[in-house]
């Protein structure tokens, strides 16, 4: 009998604070907005999630029938007859890759360098924003600037050299227009890294005596060395995704390339180029989504490992 | 020998800049000389008529209404979705906040994930719920494209918006949440370039919309219908074997570029406007 009472006097008690509560809708409001600001904060994890999962939902059929190791490292690819090797995409993402970093990379480092160390202002200020134009221009711009001149050019000039006969429409041609796509976003991060650099460090080598090249090369170029490998990194993971581009000059042949003069096929090219089809065979839908899975897990990673070192790097001289 | 070495590094570094604007004018120059020249009134006023794919008579107005359309309706979507969490980002939470550390890690790998994943995804989400390829998921699919843009570059800003700002609302009395007004005004410029660059961003894109949007060769009437688009006209029209036909591409090419020229441009308008007389 007493409980029951202790118990309808604290409910009302609480009712009584609620009231109050509802009655300060200022608070409430402040309250309500956190919580949905919070919700959309969090749904950016959530997605990241949701797209992990539902693109191996999509992609586990294939597993039923072949192992991971042979869907990697196989190379036939016969959709029609259910064998399904990557090894041909994934050789020819890695090798237009390789060629676009190889050659972008030490023009991207120089103009970072110049742009932070020698640039008087009035050059940045031309500099800049033809850098925001190419960042800017749309993958299919690239592609077709890179069937306009890029492709006659390896066909005409460039491959007669070497080979017979050329389409141009190879390896290199892929490398050479990836390689200026990312080229943008190359010199963004390293200038932002060489300014994050303290001045000091530069005024204490150029006191000894050094020109600004060695000082460049031995101070700037040797600390900011972490986080010139993380913008590799995040620009080779940029390079794997691009699609429409790549999907126009490549040549688009299911075979490993052999030399810089073959056609290849990248990932992203498979999946648009046959987005159609797929409907028609649930296991050659899985293997395209199983596509989609390979270039989301190592973006990811990619991705992260990047970011977490940039952000290191950057809080290291704030 | 040291000066030797200097004057050679220095003479590189300079010709590597050169090559950069070298790509610049030779990108930009194809593409206006070759648009140019097969750029007409018809091209951009009229819809795709009979006959069009084999040469005959009609323009791209399908792709350049089709494009409007959906960067338009996701550019909003991704200002409403976005602007919450950078102000959350930036307001509720402290800078050395776990939660704010993780979702713009979050943030920029999403930014990272190429257009083709996300197109993909979208495509299986639209399967999921029945969805044929429609208006409406070209728009889900490109929001969800540039909202890591829009927030991660607002979040620049308002990262260095100053504090002692808001220890003067929050001595007045305000809530956190009634702040915003006052961190709105002052990230405003913010908010253009971000948007600039989003919608740069989502007018250029192919890959996400060829599977979420498809392509159609009239105006779309309602959200279920497929939309055509400006990057998706540029690149099956350029693989028609037909003159005709690949000039169209050229033209749409042209429009396309100018528009992003025109952002970029506006951009950097915006941004050096306001940098001058920064708080």
């Amino acid at each position: 009998m007493q409980d029951s009472e202790i118990q309808k006097e604290l409910t009302e008690k609480e009712e009584q604070s609620a009231v109050a509560k509802v009655f300060n809708y200022r608070l409430v409001k402040e309250k309500t907005a956190g919580g949905l600001m919070y919700i959309l904060t969090i749904a950016s994890l959530v997605l990241v999630v949701v797209m992990g999962i539902g693109l191996y939902l999509k992609s586990a059929p294939i597993f039923e029938e072949h192992s991971l190791g042979e869907l990697i490292f196989s190379s036939n690819w016969r959709p029609l007859k259910g064998q399904f090797g990557f090894m041909p995409f994934i050789a020819g993402t890695v090798w237009v890759t390789v060629v676009a970093v190889l050659w972008v990379l030490p023009i991207s480092l120089l103009t970072a360098i110049f742009l932070t160390e020698y640039a008087k202002s009035y050059v940045k200020k031309y500099v800049f924003p033809a850098l925001d134009i190419l960042a800017g221009l749309p993958s299919v711009i690239y592609g077709v600037w890179g069937t306009l001149l890029i492709i006659p050019w390896i066909s005409n000039k460039f491959a007669p050299h070497f080979v017979d006969f050329s389409t141009g429409y190879t390896v290199l041609a892929g490398g050479i227009v990836l390689g200026v796509m990312i080229l943008p976003l190359l010199v963004s991060l390293f200038i932002e890294i060489f300014s994050s650099l303290p001045t000091e460090l530069r005024d204490a080598s150029t006191s000894l005596g050094a020109t600004k090249w060695q000082t460049s090369k031995k101070v700037v170029l040797k600390k900011s060395f972490p986080g010139i490998m993380a913008s590799v990194v995040l620009a080779i993971s940029r390079a794997m995704g691009e699609t429409i581009a790549i999907l126009m000059v490549c040549g688009n042949l299911p075979e490993v390339p052999r030399s810089i003069l073959d056609a290849c096929y990248p990932i992203p090219a498979l999946i648009a180029n046959n987005y159609g089809e797929m409907l028609s065979l649930p296991q050659y839908e899985a293997a395209l989504m199983f596509a989609a899975l390979i270039l989301f897990v190592v973006v990811l990673v990619f991705n992260v490992i990047s970011r977490v070192i940039l952000y290191r790097v950057e809080k290291s001289y704030a | 020998m040291k000066h030797f070495e200097e004057q050679m590094m220095r003479f590189l570094m300079f010709v590597a800049t050169l090559i950069v604007f070298g790509f610049v004018f030779s990108i930009v120059y194809a593409i206006l000389k070759q648009g140019w020249g097969s750029m007409s009134w018809d091209m951009i006023t009229k819809l795709p008529g009979g006959g069009f794919y084999i040469g005959k008579e009609g323009g791209f107005l399908n792709a350049i209404v089709g494009s409007l359309y959906i960067v338009g309706a996701s550019t909003i979507l991704g200002l409403i979705i976005s602007i919450p969490v950078v102000f959350f980002l930036n307001v509720y939470l402290k800078s050395q906040s776990k939660t704010a550390y993780i979702a713009r890690l979050a943030y920029d790998v999403l930014f990272g994930i190429p257009s083709i994943v996300y197109g993909a995804f979208g495509f299986t989400i639209m399967i999921y719920f029945g969805l044929r390829t429609s208006v409406l998921g070209g728009i889900i699919v490109i929001t969800l494209l540039i909202i890591p843009i829009f927030i991660r570059s607002m979040d620049e800003v308002a990262r260095n918006f100053p504090r002692d700002i808001l220890d003067a609302t929050y001595s007045l009395g305000a809530t956190r949440w009634e702040t915003i007004a006052v961190v709105l005004r002052q990230i405003a410029p913010g908010i253009a370039t971000a948007t600039l660059l989003s919608i740069g961003r989502a007018i250029g894109d192919a890959a996400a919309v060829l599977f979420t949007s498809g392509y159609s060769d009239s105006i779309p009437t309602s959200l279920s219908q497929p939309a055509a688009t400006l990057p998706l006209a540029v690149f099956f029209q350029l693989s028609s074997p037909i003159k005709e036909v690949q000039n169209r591409a050229y033209a749409a090419a042209l429009v396309l570029t100018i528009i992003v020229l025109i952002l970029s441009i506006l951009g950097r308008l915006i941004s050096s406007k306001f940098s001058k007389n920064k708080l």
